[in-house]
């Protein structure tokens, strides 16, 4: 909190100083090779790290929209409603938004800013899993910014020095065609009856993808297992996969549409948002033996090519729209407390969530790095 | 076979022409460098495509297979790590799929290579089987999986065909087992091996199936003394090519499975690509090098075999 | 030599029967191992998926990425193959089995190990263009174009046409271009065939490389519909299927008119070498 007083005083203090000298370019340490940061203003849109020190919301606007672009990546447009957040985004400022690699992974936006860097395809904002976010923190990818909001997310779904910050989240829910699944499952251990014979999917390799590695952790709960201990979450899967009912593809909309994998163990909020549009109908229920959930984490990349637009782009979706645009997207946006409490919420959306027996707790970044091992040394028994 | 190009000065290669008469000493071992490099100098634009495309980038992943991921210091940590547990089970498992991936399709590409080699109207049929292979042979990953998963698997079609045959065999989660896997891999593992051993069987010379018919002999014994000596170097040559080619498949296994089988390929994906495991991409080199290193034993082989399958060819 | 065996052939009528049905045989299984689970994707799609498949958002842009690549990548490997496989032919054969041996690297190197390589020692500015994957395909069309453009050198005379036109007095590049490349057609066509086919299929490289090819983009949209997936794996191997027809039937009239016998890869032995 001191901190980000004082470099708002220096902020403003160097501000005046330079605005009276005369007009020269900025020294952006980011080599960003398109027209990023020059300008009248001698503010360093590539490190002002909070809205303040930006200059405030109209300085942020212009610079933003001299840029002209915003290069994001793996944000596919039905994954809790990015495709009408870029879109409002667009309308709103005037911004285009270039998504790299829609279907890419946490990795592979780490591999992408490592990869272009002072290329004009530089990612700018990268939202990641947290154990990406720490990573990338560790090796100094992120600019530090502190929205307008900061205040409102919690100090544990934050990187204190302004790093990385959670974005939205979800529960892991058992998604299900009830046209091809007679009865309805309620619990992970309910899934272990003979009868959803050829049924069960996740969303892949849990060592890979990180909703299936939430699964196996959703699994862990149920079965006598804790956020320090996910082994019984294998043997779970393990003892599933034994009765015959886990199908180890890559469930997806298409294989639930498809009738292959009629039961699909994903985050709730994609289940509403990819696999409904394709299986109306579709029910989706938060196990009752399992309350997992997880958020992913924004970012600014330090070597963001269009840095003011990042900017802009991160005050946008922690505003009361962009958040309300999360949650219309089913998931969870990380002040959805603060939304209720001062009445801003969309309640309509927020009724639509489906409801969750006791509120998670979430693992820590050391709790998860413990997990993550195990999974990756014993998932491969599970076939 | 083929004879040398000694004949001075008519190709316009100065190498090829120089006089007959070697200078003396030292200046001669000179002299025949130089000429030794005038005759390569025709490769090096195709050396020096392979050394950047291909040795450099795989010695950047050896390398980086000792480097500790946080402080660039060599370490052989990642080394033994990748030796054990769920690991060495993976190079397990992912030898044995090799295994059965290269000598399933390796019998049956021949079995169909021949037949088509000794098929009457030989051009129609023979080209269509050419390039229906072409095609094949480059189909895989995802979009091969969903074609299996759609057919063979828990709702498919085929599936139904089946269990309407014969109940309770066929119920489509035999696919998701090493079993599928290895059937998938004959989708383009079957095309390869005919287009490999096509130019074998070529070699198996009209004349001396009929010399051996004429001499009495049978079916089975011109196979046993003649064409089988003849065609096994090919043949193993090219089961060795198929088996490093499911050696490195990747993205097929990978949905099929989704990793419940450890497999050296799909490991090496989750450290090098993935959405868990962060920052231990030093690790996934590792593991490629271990692959690599079964490759180029795999790879020994093959040399040898094909230096020895050329003495039948000339 | 055909009519000898001919009669040979005839004369053992049962021999020749009983190797002419296990031929069938073996051909019809292959058959419907290969086409029986295309047919049930093909049903699962439906006929309405094809239409819908050309015109989800991305499908030209990555159709037309994988065309610029497969271009490119084309280009370059008949560039650099063709000339280094004949001065291999002519001036090094003792190299030949170190090239056939080295040309197959690609093949048995994973995809993925590859690329990370790659990307980790490729220079910024190429780095930030699709050209880079261009190149490095490259790599992985080698296998099978060298294969292509060696057979079809080792059914020509290579020795002898060489000096022939080099005794009428035409350079290299006459040489290579006038003499060499019109007797080769069949060879390079194969090799171009073969290298646009591994192209439009390969995609382990291209995701890596952070690049929408159309393999890549077949797969992101994975995830919105299986029908329109499905019709579009079918849909690529059919083109692949159809161009690589063509060229083969193209290929086979022009070997009708010029009495040469034809052959995509392999090497047609001259009748006398028998």
């Amino acid at each position: 909190m001191r901190a980000r007083h004082v470099i708002a005083a220096g902020a403003v203090v160097t501000a005046s100083v330079l605005m009276t000298a005369a007009c020269s370019s900025s020294t952006s340490s980011t080599a960003a090779s398109s027209a990023g940061t020059s300008g009248s203003s001698s503010i360093n849109f590539a490190t002002c790290d909070s809205l303040s020190a930006c200059g405030g919301m109209s300085a942020l606007v212009a610079a933003a929209k001299k840029e002209g672009h915003l290069n994001t990546i793996t944000l596919p447009d039905n994954w809790a409603n990015y495709g009408a957040i870029m879109k409002d985004f667009t309308a709103k400022y005037g911004i285009t938004i270039n998504d790299e690699n829609p279907d890419g992974s946490s990795q592979d936006e780490l591999n992408a800013i490592a990869q272009t860097k002072n290329q004009s395809r530089a990612p700018d904002v990268v939202d990641v899993g947290t154990a990406f976010a720490v990573k990338g923190a560790q090796s100094g990818d992120w600019a530090p910014y502190e929205v307008a909001s900061w205040s409102n997310i919690p100090a544990d779904a934050k990187a204190s020095n302004g790093d990385w910050y959670a974005d939205y989240g979800g529960y892991i829910a058992i998604g299900y065609n009830p046209a091809k699944v007679k009865v309805a499952p309620t619990s992970l251990k309910s899934l272990l009856n003979p009868m959803y014979k050829n049924e069960v999917a996740i969303n892949g390799n849990p060592t890979q993808a990180g909703a299936a590695f939430a699964a196996v952790y959703a699994a862990a709960l149920a079965n006598g297992g804790s956020l320090s201990n996910i082994a019984p979450g294998i043997s779970y899967f393990k003892q599933l996969h034994q009765v015959g009912n886990f199908v180890p593809v890559t469930g997806s909309a298409s294989t639930v549409q498809s009738g292959q994998t009629p039961i699909l163990i994903w985050w709730d909020y994609l289940l509403a948002s990819e696999v409904k549009p394709d299986v109306p109908g579709l029910k989706i229920v938060i196990p009752s033996d399992a309350s997992y959930a997880a958020y992913y984490d924004q970012a600014v990349s330090k070597y963001a090519a269009n840095p003011a637009a990042a900017r802009l782009w991160e005050e946008y979706l922690y505003s009361t729209v962009g958040q309300n645009l999360w949650l219309e997207g089913e998931a969870r946006p990380i002040e959805l407390p603060t939304l209720i409490s001062s009445g801003t919420v969309n309640t309509a959306a927020n009724a639509a969530l489906p409801s969750v027996g006791s509120p998670a707790t979430l693992a820590t970044s050391a709790q998860q790095a413990a997990a993550e091992a195990i999974v990756a040394q014993q998932w491969s028994s599970v076939g | 076979m083929d004879q040398m190009a000694t004949a001075p000065g008519t190709l316009a290669d100065p190498g090829a022409g120089a006089s007959s008469v070697p200078p003396a000493g030292a200046a001669s071992t000179a002299v025949t460098a130089l000429r030794w490099l005038r005759r390569v100098s025709g490769v090096v634009p195709f050396g020096a495509y392979i050394a950047l495309g291909m040795v450099i980038p795989m010695i950047a992943v050896i390398v980086g297979a000792f480097q500790n991921p946080d402080n660039g210091g060599f370490t052989l940590a990642n080394i033994r790590a990748a030796t054990h547990g769920t690991y060495l089970h993976g190079y397990w498992e992912s030898i044995l799929l090799a295994i059965w991936a290269s000598i399933l399709p390796g019998i049956i590409g021949l079995l169909i290579a021949y037949a088509i080699f000794t098929a009457k109207r030989a051009s129609v049929l023979r080209q269509l089987v050419i390039t229906t292979s072409g095609v094949f042979a480059n189909f895989g990953g995802v979009p091969l999986a969903f074609l299996f998963i759609a057919s063979l698997g828990g709702g498919g079609l085929l599936t139904g065909w089946i269990q309407d045959v014969l109940p309770h065999s066929w119920d489509g989660s035999q696919l998701y087992t090493l079993i599928g896997v290895v059937l998938v891999y004959m989708y383009f593992q079957i095309p390869l091996m005919v287009l490999i051993i096509l130019p074998g069987l070529e070699a198996l010379r009209q004349s001396w199936r009929e010399a051996a018919e004429n001499l009495g002999a049978g079916s089975w014994q011109y196979w046993r003394y003649v064409g089988g000596p003849v065609l096994l170097p090919s043949f193993t040559g090219a089961l060795l090519l198929l088996f490093g080619s499911s050696l490195s498949a990747y993205a097929t296994a990978e949905a099929m499975t989704s990793g419940t089988i450890p497999l050296t390929p799909i490991q090496i994906g989750s450290f090098l690509n993935g959405n868990v495991l962060p920052g231990e991409v030093n690790f996934g080199k590792a593991l490629s090098l271990g692959l690599v290193l079964i490759i180029a034993v795999a790879m020994l082989f093959y040399v040898l075999m094909q230096r020895r399958s050329a003495r039948w060819l000339r | 030599m055909a009519a000898v065996s001919g009669q040979a052939r005839r004369r053992r009528s049962l021999p020749v029967l009983r190797r002419g049905l296990w031929r069938w045989v073996i051909l019809i299984l292959a058959a419907m191992y290969f086409l029986l689970p295309l047919y049930a994707a093909a049903r699962f799609a439906g006929i309405k998926a094809y239409g819908a498949l050309i015109s989800q958002s991305g499908f030209t842009t990555a159709l037309w990425l994988s065309v610029r690549l497969a271009v490119i990548t084309t280009a370059i490997t008949l560039a650099l193959m063709l000339p280094t496989a004949v001065y291999v032919h002519l001036k090094l054969p003792g190299l030949r089995r170190v090239l056939e041996s080295l040309t197959i690297l690609p093949i048995v190197i994973p995809p993925v190990v590859l690329i990370t390589g790659v990307l980790q020692v490729a220079p910024g500015p190429l780095k930030s263009t699709p050209y880079l994957l261009g190149l490095e395909y490259v790599v992985l069309a080698m296998p099978f174009a060298y294969r292509a453009i060696d057979a079809g050198l080792r059914a020509l005379d290579l020795k002898t046409i060489v000096e022939a036109s080099n005794s009428l007095g035409a350079s290299w590049s006459r040489t290579l271009m006038q003499v060499i490349m019109p007797n080769l057609t069949t060879g390079l066509l194969a090799a171009t065939v073969l290298t646009v086919a591994m192209v439009l299929g390969e995609y382990t490289m291209a995701s890596l490389d952070l690049y929408t090819t159309f393999p890549v983009w077949l797969v992101t949209n994975d995830q919105s519909s299986a029908t329109v997936t499905v019709a579009g794996s079918i849909f690529s191997l059919f083109v692949t299927w159809l161009v690589l027809l063509l060229i083969t039937v193209v290929g086979t009239r022009r070997g009708r008119r010029t009495g040469r016998p034809v052959s995509l890869f392999t090497a047609a032995r001259q009748d006398n070498r028998d």
